[in-house]
């Protein structure tokens, strides 16, 4: 698939998101008493800014964003659709938090709940929206989701170790723990999907897609030369060197710098494994082989 | 679900309606019966015409794309002139308007015409109005006119015709209702196009074997049940391998070779005769027509003696030698064919052609044993021409397509006639099953048209003394001087292609510049590209355009150029006249040129204006109808000097081809009141009769006239009457050319009359052999063959095929730019990548392209799609579109010309016999293009500008919405 | 239940893309229009098309097969790309089984498109809106065409009618009939789309040829003389 630029940044903006929510969350519960509303106030701010990010880097993946509202309808059948909820539910659960904090109205710990819940609902939803395409095989898989869960969580938690360095260091390094903790799940997780991926057998094949039984099939022409949606929209069009360099920024980025990083210092840790979840949203969308590829290989 | 907003189904723009006209297509040469949408005045769709006898609703993807045609961007809208004080070529314009444009071409014309009207020629391309051009060139009094056929494909239809009185497209063709096997031999796509389509795919759905012999799997022959692939060239040495296998295993049809070919005929087989060769006459024999006596012999085997031909009860032998009562050896022309054949056994085409030698007699053996064993018989009773009645009429189901992969080599007439005399073995010709003719075939071999005998048919203020193009039947026909020295500019009728029945387009400019045999003033081209990919030796061709004499003059002084869109050849012409498209103009596919007649009868065609002309832009037909008139060219003027026809369409309805003749343009709806076919008087209001019925009239012949036209006495009669022939004569089948041999004793000196130059007799005697053989093409004799191993050859696509459609933008997204396809080993093993650069060279020039490998051609052959590769800028695209930055032309590696006998001289790179230009001849190496060699085709040309009056070609995006404007 | 679509006839379909071009010229003027083409006259030209021939090369030489391709929606009977829209706007006819986009609905997010496996939809890039094949919806059922002529554009053009169209769930319908007798089979099976549309394969016919077919007793040497080859096979009344 050739990554789009708008969900990159939409499922890592919001992910981080929902994992500094989620921390947050946690950090009530666990230590709510030596902390002060401030920083929880901050802290949902902070998420409402990433989340909010996200949507409106989304817009940009839309032809036609005017009409976004009508991405709600088809909650039923369309995990898009129910993103489409779960994310401004997110939002309004995490705006209702900060202002209970803000405005010491209590039952923090509860809308925090419904809060996590939603965060854990949308996490589901964004990672679906994928693992629910059945013809992409990478994609296809508790794996997608578990990894839009724990890397989401592990940036989240990195950058409440960031926060807190600045707003609650008594939790600094708690939490500075928890997102190592929580990468090399992440490392864990995302190496599995990576290795299942890589020995991945597709199922659909050159014979299958055109229904002629013989070992050897070339493609001499796709049909139009000056190229068509077909080619632009599923295939990456990158060299297999800048595939390779991305998967090491990735490495580099997401896991091994961070762990590096995250203990002394967290915000750097923060943005380099912001940039490096980048580069595994990218790599996400780059080693998913469509079967349309199928169709398109040749220009003749 | 909720329900829709956008409701799929309403008419897009509500309360205007659309309008349905009928005319007829011309995005190729197919011409298919068309319905064109209106919307608010702009086309919206063009579907095929359910109702027309050729395409029943069909369309091909051309046609569809129609519109795309007609909006161009490329349209040139109006006349204009080089501008003074610049270069021809560097395509800088001004706009002029009509009257000047008249004035201009009237005072050149006329002056030639008074003077030397040989100076002027006309050569038109893919036009389908040769009735009038034809008749314009003669009265004018210039023999330099042909259309295309030279270049396309004129040893296709002159072997045929020149053997069975007809030919394939829309002259005759395989009929695919009833035949069970059929061989398509070298053609891809055709220009009988949707109706072969429509009947090869009725024909599979029906269980019909389909048989693809061509070097390259593409087109039709995907769909073949099998395919053989072959060495380009080498067709001639299959199809006699071929024979030689029905005629010794007695595969053939004898009864039909008995009656109705010349086997049986007796040839006179003494050496020291001046008649060596040709038929011996009977003297008391019945002539039948005097200007073709028909006084042939038998040996007939009941009596054992010889006979006249057809006579009662007589049975032919067509095997054995006989001594004729006055002592002169002969022997049935069959006898000499199966002598002829001996030595060309499968095995000896096997090494020529690369066909395995059991699957040559396999597939002889599958044909023949189909012609024998499946005979159709239809309850259809008739009447012979020599008065025999038959009960039923039969038909051997073997049928045959072939087209330019035997047509473009030197040898392609010899082969040709190969494939007529098997197909004719198989007792197939116009019976149901194998081949049939369509009107007006078929004609007498040769018709009867003949070109004019020499220069005194070219004199001042005089129309022609004959034909500008015609049927060669012997020497004395030939169109050249006292010193058998060409008359034509491009050296047609001349011993050095004496049956160039199309002329030899191809080499007119290089004839021109050279002044070999003269030079001319005043080239006009009509639809012609000359200057790309209608040239061999392209580039080249180009310079002959732009150069000068020593007095600062251009070699070719003065072109005209007559197109519906900018091309490459517009830049070089000095005065440019912008046509119409099909959609703006009245045209018809005339009885009297290429008409599109079904099997069981005539069928001719009109097309009508649907939208007004875009600008300024003027159908040529009126353009040449108004010259006609200004230069007071004798059929277009009335005995009093006034102008005869206030137009075309004036001109279609009351011209006739001699005075009360009742034979015009068009067949359908003659006589005053309309109630009259094929002959009549001309009627006042045939146009509209014509849009009325869809724009073609058809003619229903009866059962009894649908089959055996060439021997059928109710159809020879009525064809007589109906004007489509002149005798009605049986046309016999020459399996043996006697015609040919004529020729040969000239050049051998053993006749008196016309004789060739010295250094052509052996060139004649050699190839116009009476009987088919193969030899080698003559480039092959020029060319280093080590050096230079590969074949190389151009096909047109199906997307393509006769449209030449770059500025199409729907057409260009098919073929945006083409591969060279070379087979995946000879490509590996010469270190070419898939999808590579390399270069393609011969010994005339080279090219550097794109690779892509293929298992669909044999791998000693290389193979791209014609005319996709654009000049830059060209067609209106923009200067880095792929057609000219990847796209190519294969034409810079084909020479139009091959080295002559004698040092320095030149003769045309064509069939000896035809002049068929012999593209498909060329010898080529192949190798990669180096690393950090520039990746972009080549040669390249200068980029070419838009000329006044053109639209500014849509930037960016169009989104094509007809009733609102281009653009929505 | 009424589910029309297309049966694709491979051992006919010669590559000659009439479909595409006539679906194009249908459809930018009809009620799914206009079809956008970016670069129409500039380098690297597209756009958008509902249908599209492909061209394969199968097997070695010289036993290659030149196989024409054309793609066009299948109108899956569970359609991969209806469900994950979020917004409505890709939805199947219930009454014909039409999949169409509404292009008044679509946002343009182009997940329908992912969710198809066999690469049929396209994007407009001019409208922002995602295309597709509609079976001609605004001509099938238009009662000012004759009853014959209310077919999709592209069958209607097909010349050498390799593209049948019709109910296939009706058992007697010429697609249903074409599918069982022609051996038709569906695209990627595995993707558990069951597409509508139906491919009919190549067929081979061959005429085999016999030794003892070669010479019969009527052979016309026995009236012409000897041929070439003196070893023909005895026929068979010789043998008796």
């Amino acid at each position: 698939m050739r990554p789009a630029f708008s969900v990159l940044f939409l499922t890592t903006l919001i992910g981080a998101g929902q994992g500094l929510f989620i921390t947050l969350f946690f950090c009530e519960l666990l230590a709510g008493a030596t902390l002060g509303s401030g920083f929880f106030v901050g802290g949902a701010v902070l998420v409402l800014v990433f989340s909010s990010l996200g949507g409106i880097s989304s817009v940009f993946h839309l032809g036609h964003p005017e009409r976004a509202w009508r991405a709600m309808t088809m909650w039923r059948t369309s995990w898009l659709a129910r993103e489409g909820i779960a994310l401004p539910a997110f939002m309004a659960a995490v705006f209702a938090y900060g202002l209970a904090h803000w405005l010491n109205l209590g039952h923090t710990l509860a809308i925090g709940t419904v809060g996590v819940v939603l965060a854990i609902v949308l996490f589901v939803c964004t990672g679906m929206i994928y693992g629910a395409i059945k013809v992409l095989k990478e994609w296809a898989h508790p794996l997608t989701i578990v990894n839009f869960i724990v890397l989401g969580c592990a940036s989240g938690t990195t950058l409440a170790a960031a926060y807190a360095s600045f707003t609650g260091p008594v939790l600094a390094g708690s939490l500075a723990q928890a997102a190592l903790s929580l990468t090399v799940l992440g490392v864990l997780t995302r190496a599995a999907s990576l290795w299942r991926n890589a020995t991945l057998r597709p199922v659909s094949t050159l014979q299958t897609a055109i229904g002629i039984r013989h070992p050897r099939i070339v493609q001499k022409s796709q049909g139009a030369m000056g190229g068509s949606y077909n080619t632009r929209e599923f295939f990456h069009g990158k060299s297999p060197a800048f595939v390779r360099g991305v998967l090491l920024t990735m490495l580099l980025g997401a896991f091994v710098l961070p762990l590096l990083l995250v203990l002394s210092l967290p915000l750097l840790a923060f943005i380099v494994q912001y940039l490096g979840l980048l580069a595994e949203r990218w790599y996400f969308f780059a080693e998913a082989q469509h079967p349309q590829n199928l169709y398109y290989q040749t220009v003749g | 679900m909720s329900s829709p907003i956008h409701d799929p189904i309403a008419p897009p723009i509500p309360d205007v309606a659309t309008t349905v006209k009928t005319t007829t297509c011309y995005m190729c040469a197919c011409r298919c019966g068309i319905k064109v949408h209106l919307r608010d005045g702009e086309v919206r769709y063009i579907e095929g015409n359910p109702d027309h006898p050729l395409n029943k609703g069909v369309i091909c993807a051309k046609g569809g794309s129609g519109i795309m045609k007609q909006y161009s961007p490329a349209r040139l809208t109006k006349p204009l002139r080089r501008k003074p004080g610049t270069e021809r070529g560097a395509n800088q314009f001004e706009e002029i308007s009509w009257d000047e444009t008249f004035d201009i071409l009237e005072k050149r014309l006329s002056h030639l015409r008074a003077t030397d009207p040989k100076k002027f020629a006309l050569f038109t391309g893919r036009d389908q109005m040769q009735a009038l051009t034809g008749l314009f060139a003669r009265q004018f009094g210039t023999p330099n006119y042909a259309a295309h056929g030279g270049f396309c494909s004129v040893n296709m239809a002159a072997g045929m015709i020149y053997t069975i009185g007809g030919s394939f497209w829309e002259f005759g063709g395989p009929d695919l209702e009833r035949a069970r096997v059929f061989y398509m031999i070298g053609t891809a796509e055709d220009h009988h196009s949707n109706p072969l389509k429509s009947a090869i795919g009725e024909f599979k759905r029906n269980g019909g074997r389909f048989v693809a012999i061509n070097p390259v799997r593409s087109g039709y022959a995907a769909i073949a049940d099998e395919w053989i692939p072959i060495k380009p060239g080498t067709d001639g040495a299959l199809i006699l391998a071929i024979i030689r296998e029905i005629i010794a295993l007695g595969l053939y049809d004898r009864e039909f070779l008995a009656r109705y070919t010349n086997s049986g005929q007796l040839v006179n087989q003494d050496q020291s005769s001046q008649d060596f060769g040709m038929f011996v006459r009977d003297p008391a024999g019945d002539v039948i027509n005097p200007l073709r006596p028909h006084n042939f012999m038998w040996w007939d085997r009941h009596s054992d003696r010889a006979v006249a031909d057809h006579a009662k009860g007589a049975d032919p032998r067509l095997q054995g030698e006989y001594i004729l009562p006055d002592g002169t050896p002969v022997k049935p022309a069959f006898q000499l064919l199966k002598e002829r054949v001996a030595d060309c056994t499968p095995e000896w085409a096997a090494d020529i052609t690369g066909i395995p030698a059991d699957t040559i007699k396999r597939i002889a053996h599958e044909m023949g044993i189909t012609a024998r064993d499946q005979k159709i018989e239809l309850p259809i009773p008739w009447t012979d021409w020599w008065g025999e009645e038959h009960e039923t009429v039969t038909g051997n189901p073997v049928a045959f397509h072939s087209m330019r992969g035997l047509a473009a080599h030197s040898n392609g007439f010899q082969s040709i006639r190969a494939l007529a005399i098997l197909m004719s073995l198989l007792g197939t010709i116009d019976r149901p099953g194998g081949f049939r003719h369509k009107a007006p075939y078929p004609r007498a071999i040769p018709p009867n048209a003949r070109p004019s005998k020499g220069p005194e048919a070219v004199q001042p203020n005089t129309p022609l003394g004959g034909a500008p193009l015609g049927w060669a039947e012997t020497p004395d026909d030939l169109f050249v001087d006292a010193d058998g020295q060409p008359v034509r500019i491009d050296k047609g009728f001349s011993w050095e292609h004496p049956l160039s029945a199309h002329g030899l387009m191809h080499n007119v400019i290089t004839n021109a510049w050279r002044g070999d045999p003269y030079p001319i003033d005043t080239l006009l081209l009509f639809m012609a590209n000359m200057a790309w990919n209608s040239s061999m030796n392209t580039a080249q061709v180009r310079d002959m355009l732009t150069d000068k004499n020593a007095d600062g003059g251009y070699k070719i002084p003065f072109i005209v150029v007559c197109d519906a869109f900018q091309s490459e050849t517009t830049a070089f012409a000095d005065l440019i006249l912008p046509d119409t498209t099909y959609l703006e103009r009245n045209d018809c596919m005339s009885m009297l040129d290429r008409p599109i007649s079904e099997f069981d009868g005539p069928v001719d065609a009109v097309r009508v204006p649907i939208v007004a002309p875009k600008g300024e832009c003027k159908p040529f037909q009126e353009v040449l109808v108004e010259l006609a008139g200004r230069l007071k060219l004798p059929a277009f003027t009335t005995a009093e000097g006034g102008r005869k026809f206030s137009g075309y369409k004036d001109f279609v309805i009351n011209y006739e081809t001699a005075p009360g003749s009742g034979i015009g343009f068009l067949t359908g709806w003659r006589g005053k009141d309309g109630d009259q076919a094929m002959r009549g008087e001309p009627n006042p209001k045939q146009w509209e009769m014509y849009e009325k019925n869809g724009c073609f009239f058809q003619y229903h012949l009866p059962p009894s006239s649908q089959y055996m036209r060439n021997w059928n006495k109710e159809y020879m009669e009525w064809s007589q009457q109906a004007g489509l022939r002149r005798d009605n004569d049986p046309i016999i089948i020459h399996i043996y050319s006697e015609l040919l041999q004529g020729f040969r004793l000239a050049a051998q000196g053993k006749r008196p009359g016309k004789q060739p130059p010295d250094e052509l007799r052996e060139r004649v005697a050699t190839y116009f052999d009476p009987l088919p053989f193969w030899y080698a093409p003559l480039e092959d004799e020029q060319s280093d063959l080590k050096k230079y191993p590969l074949n190389a050859l151009t096909q047109r696509p199906m997307a393509m095929y006769h449209s030449w459609d770059s500025q199409n933008v729907w057409l260009r997204q098919i073929h945006t730019y083409n591969y060279l396809y070379v087979n995946s080993a000879t490509a590996a093993a010469a270190g070419i990548a898939d999808g590579g650069w390399m270069w393609v060279e011969s010994q005339w020039g080279k090219v550097r392209c794109l690779c892509r490998y293929s298992e669909a051609v044999e791998p000693g052959t290389v193979w791209t799609w014609n005319a996709i590769g654009k000049s830059s800028g060209a067609w209106n695209l923009s200067k880095d579109a792929n057609e000219s930055q990847q796209g190519f032309l294969l034409n810079h590696l084909i020479s139009e010309e091959l080295r002559g006998q004698r040092q320095g001289t030149h003769i045309s790179n064509s069939d000896p016999i035809t002049g068929q230009a012999a593209w498909y001849d060329v010898r080529v190496r192949i190798y990669p293009a180096e690393a950090g060699e520039a990746e972009h085709s080549y040669p390249q040309f200068e980029s070419m500008q838009p000329v006044p009056g053109m639209e500014p070609a849509k930037q960016g995006w169009l989104a094509w919405f007809a009733g609102k404007g281009k653009n929505k | 239940m009424t589910q029309l679509a297309l049966v694709i006839d491979l051992n006919v379909c010669v590559g000659c893309h009439a479909c595409v071009t006539n679906c194009k010229q249908w459809n930018t003027s009809g009620a799914a229009g206009a079809l956008v083409d970016c670069n129409p006259y500039e380098a690297e030209p597209n756009g958008t098309f509902f249908n599209r021939v492909q061209t394969f090369e199968v097997g070695s030489f010289p036993n290659t097969e030149t196989v024409h391709f054309p793609k066009s929606c299948l109108h899956c009977e569970d359609p991969a790309c209806v469900p994950v829209c979020p917004t409505g706007a890709s939805y199947k006819r219930k009454e014909d089984g039409i999949v169409l986009v509404d292009y008044d609905k679509c946002i343009g997010c182009k997940y329908c498109s992912w969710a198809c496996p066999y690469g049929v939809r396209e994007f407009d890039e001019q409208r922002k809106v995602m295309t597709k094949c509609t079976l001609c919806v605004d001509r099938i059922y238009d009662e000012s065409l004759p009853e014959e002529r209310r077919k999709p554009s592209c069958v209607l053009a097909c010349p050498p009618g390799a593209r049948l169209f019709g109910d296939v769930h009706d058992p007697d319908s010429e697609v249903s009939v074409a599918i069982r007798e022609r051996g038709g089979y569906q695209l990627m099976p595995e993707a558990g789309t069951n597409p509508a549309n139906h491919y009919l394969p190549r067929r081979k016919t061959v005429i085999p040829v016999r030794a003892e077919e070669l010479y019969r007793s009527d052979n016309p040497h026995k009236i012409d003389g000897a041929p070439f080859d003196k070893n023909l096979p005895p026929t068979t009344e010789e043998l008796n």
